[in-house]
């Protein structure tokens, strides 16, 4: 039976369903609303776990780093500036391999300050070794959350839940919330053999010189490789068990035939495909893919799907400042790799909060007039707020 | 299944990369053969870490773990945190340096007690980044010439104060908070004895000379900790939730300079006349911290056999305090 829950209500019920015992975080907006929700479950009896008010984002993730080497399931939450803050312990616990779970309400960094949703905080953190999943709608964060803790204790890989703020997690939407025996059918109790215990002592996190440090990151990178295949494949049986599946990395839409796709991350995608299905209705041979899964980057799996594309349109949230949209960077990486030269398109929009409509992205479509900033990117230009 | 070598029950085995006369090595290996290996040690980077893990060499028979540099507290709350929801109650213990304490990871070990986790909290107090090189640190006293507070034609080293960081602490109530030093073993032991007694968060500043940052003779390591609480620059502390419960009195007051000229990084003082103003300041220093805590003023059984002419009296060698911070309870008396 579907229910009507907010994001981030949604993200909090997937969490208590997968029984962390230790809960830890420091409010942020727009994240907060998850981890409210998760200390009235504690406080309520629902839901056997530690919850800890850290002193900061950066004490958050250590705390839930501590939580995995004490041998718990553990969950944390943030955004924007709280991302930003706990950088030099994400790359730690991505370093020590800690199969943390963490959602990410994407959200605008400062400066100017600016609580609204785009991509630029989980984007800032693409190279610190964690899976990042960007999810669409709030039945994908609630399903993925449950997909995430199995990627991360089988990979001994954390994961980043990437929801956008507000648009996500402060929408309410019908969402079918998984029972507790079918989720405890599909995620094992945890278990994490690198658990510190005086009975079979271990040194974790020592010192390291240049004869080995680069063989421990070289692991990394096959890890983060290999688990391309291992979300593929507990997306597919969690689709076998619940009868939803995401398609694992990334989700085509009317492709058949493309010669234009248009390419972007999370929530923006619903838009992208209404204009698909006008466009298409105008005869325009014109497609969609969603990116699910960033970081492993897939690369063959992209390169696959807009083999005969003759355009691609990336519609990113976030850019790296001075050289241009980042997805599309990484994918005409890929294309070059695999031979091919398909022109891609980088568009950023929709930075601080400002919408992304059908209207924008089918004048985008059509070749609009955009800000040019050099070849790297085009920004959407001011005359396209909706709000004016 | 227990997997330690039942010969080597030390919890920090010999063979490890530490200087000669390390007083850190030192205290941590008092501290921790104290605590035993049915403990979970978390490291916050510093010395400590670097020369007891390197590559796939460990010098620690307990389970150990170094995160970065700024969150051990955070960590080991976490841990502690985990255990708790696991039923399990295995003691967690901190070591970091002063830099990891009093600097970056001040505001981690302040929510470690203000949230009132069960771990013990050891300081290592060498009084500079010594690791890096010997910068300035707040513990860093008044006037010390680091690598980044240098002495020259115009300064005469460091020009703040040492942070009072156990006053901090204690203004948090933590069950138990206490100032010790490598020279008195029987004392360090009784505060080791007593905080693993305790449960809650319990932290514990133990001054340890660095021969190579303070620039003594690595062979009078003990001697100079001693001299520091002989001077009453290092005040030996107990605080009970937030109230001065002990201090270790002194016989007689040394003067600072007894202290000081053991020791290189307070050498530019010396025969100029601005290094005779900053003698001075250092000597009032050493006489208000005396004066605040007491240290003079008991009726005592004195031990000064040999070493030391510090009280020894009662267990490990401190008794409630009567004066300084304790004034209400002496008129009470």
């Amino acid at each position: 039976m579907k229910k009507l829950l907010e994001g981030s209500q949604a993200v909090a019920e997937a969490v208590r369903l997968c029984r962390p015992q230790v809960v830890a975080a420091y409010p942020i907006t727009p994240q907060t609303h998850i981890i409210e929700r998760l200390a009235q479950h504690v406080a309520d009896g629902e839901l056997e776990a530690e919850f800890i008010n850290a002193e900061s984002e950066f004490g958050a993730a250590s705390l839930v780093l501590g939580a995995v080497v004490g041998g718990t399931r553990a969950f944390t939450a943030t955004a924007s500036q709280g991302l930003l803050l706990m950088t030099e312990v994400l790359y730690n616990i991505a370093g020590m391999r800690l199969p943390v779970v963490m959602v990410c309400a994407n959200r605008a960094i400062g400066a100017p300050i600016n609580i609204f949703s785009d991509h630029q905080d989980s984007m800032a953190l693409r190279d610190a070794g964690w899976i990042q999943l960007y999810v669409e709608s709030n039945q994908e964060a609630v399903d993925s959350v449950i997909q995430a803790y199995r990627i991360a204790e089988a990979c001994e890989l954390p994961v980043m839940l990437c929801m956008d703020g507000f648009f996500l997690t402060h929408t309410f939407e019908p969402v079918e919330l998984p029972t507790q025996t079918a989720v405890d059918e599909y995620l094992p109790a945890f278990h994490f053999d690198r658990t510190l215990d005086p009975g079979q002592p271990m040194t974790l996190g020592g010192g390291s010189e240049p004869d080995n440090y680069q063989e421990f990151r070289m692991a990394q990178h096959d890890a983060m490789e290999n688990a391309v295949t291992v979300v593929e494949a507990f997306d597919t049986s969690f689709g076998e068990q619940f009868g939803r599946v995401y398609n694992g990395l990334v989700q085509a839409y009317r492709l058949e035939g493309a010669q234009t796709v248009l390419l972007g991350l999370g929530s923006l995608m619903g838009a992208v495909r209404d204009v698909v299905d006008k466009l298409r209705d105008q005869g325009q041979l014109v497609g969609a893919l969603r990116l699910r899964c960033f970081r492993p980057f897939p690369a063959q799996t992209l390169v696959q799907q807009l083999g005969v594309t003759q355009r691609i349109i990336v519609l990113e949230k976030a850019f790296s400042a001075g050289a241009g949209g980042i997805v599309a960077t990484e994918l005409r990486a890929a294309l070059q790799q695999a031979g091919m030269t398909t022109a891609v398109e980088s568009v950023i929009g929709g930075l601080g909060g400002r919408d992304l409509t059908p209207e924008v992205i089918e004048a985008i479509f059509h070749g609009a007039q955009l800000d040019d900033n050099g070849a790297s990117c085009r920004f959407v230009p001011h005359e396209y707020n909706p709000v004016e | 299944m227990d997997k330690r070598d039942p010969f080597r029950h030390n919890v920090l085995t010999s063979g490890h990369r530490a200087c000669s006369g390390c007083g850190e090595a030192m205290a941590a290996r008092m501290v921790t053969d104290l605590i035993g290996p049915d403990a979970i040690y978390v490291n916050a980077t510093g010395c400590l870490q670097v020369f007891t893990t390197h590559n796939e060499q460990s010098a620690w028979q307990a389970p150990w773990i170094h995160s970065v540099f700024a969150n051990a507290a955070a960590v080991a709350s976490g841990i502690e945190a985990a255990l708790r929801a696991r039923g399990k109650d295995t003691p967690v213990v901190v070591q970091a340096g002063d830099g990891g304490t009093f600097d970056i990871g001040l505001q981690c070990l302040s929510g470690m007690i203000e949230r009132g986790h069960d771990v013990l909290f050891v300081c290592y107090d060498n009084e500079a980044y010594m690791n890096t090189g010997v910068q300035r640190s707040s513990s860093t006293p008044h006037a010390v010439r680091t690598t980044t507070s240098p002495s020259g034609r115009l300064s005469q080293g460091k020009h703040h104060l040492k942070k009072d960081v156990i006053s901090i602490i204690a203004a948090h109530h933590p069950p138990y908070a206490a100032t010790a030093t490598v020279a008195y073993f029987p004392d360090l032991k009784a505060k080791v004895e007593k905080a693993m007694s305790m449960k809650g968060p319990r932290f514990l500043q133990v001054l340890s000379p660095c021969p190579l940052g303070w620039e003594h003779d690595s062979a009078l390591s003990v001697t100079v900790s001693r001299l520091a609480v002989e001077t009453g620059l290092f005040p030996l502390l107990e605080l009970e939730h937030g109230e001065l419960t002990g201090v270790m009195r002194l016989a007689v007051q040394k003067p600072v300079e007894d202290y000081l000229r053991l020791q290189g990084r307070f050498k530019h003082l010396f025969g100029t006349k601005e290094g005779a103003v900053e003698l001075r300041h250092l000597q009032a220093l050493a006489d208000a911290r005396i004066r605040r805590y007491g240290l003079l003023e008991a009726e005592t059984e004195w031990d000064t056999e040999r070493s030391s002419q510090v009280s020894r009296h009662g267990r490990g060698g401190y008794v409630i305090a009567q004066r300084g911070m304790g004034r209400e309870l002496d008129n009470e008396l």
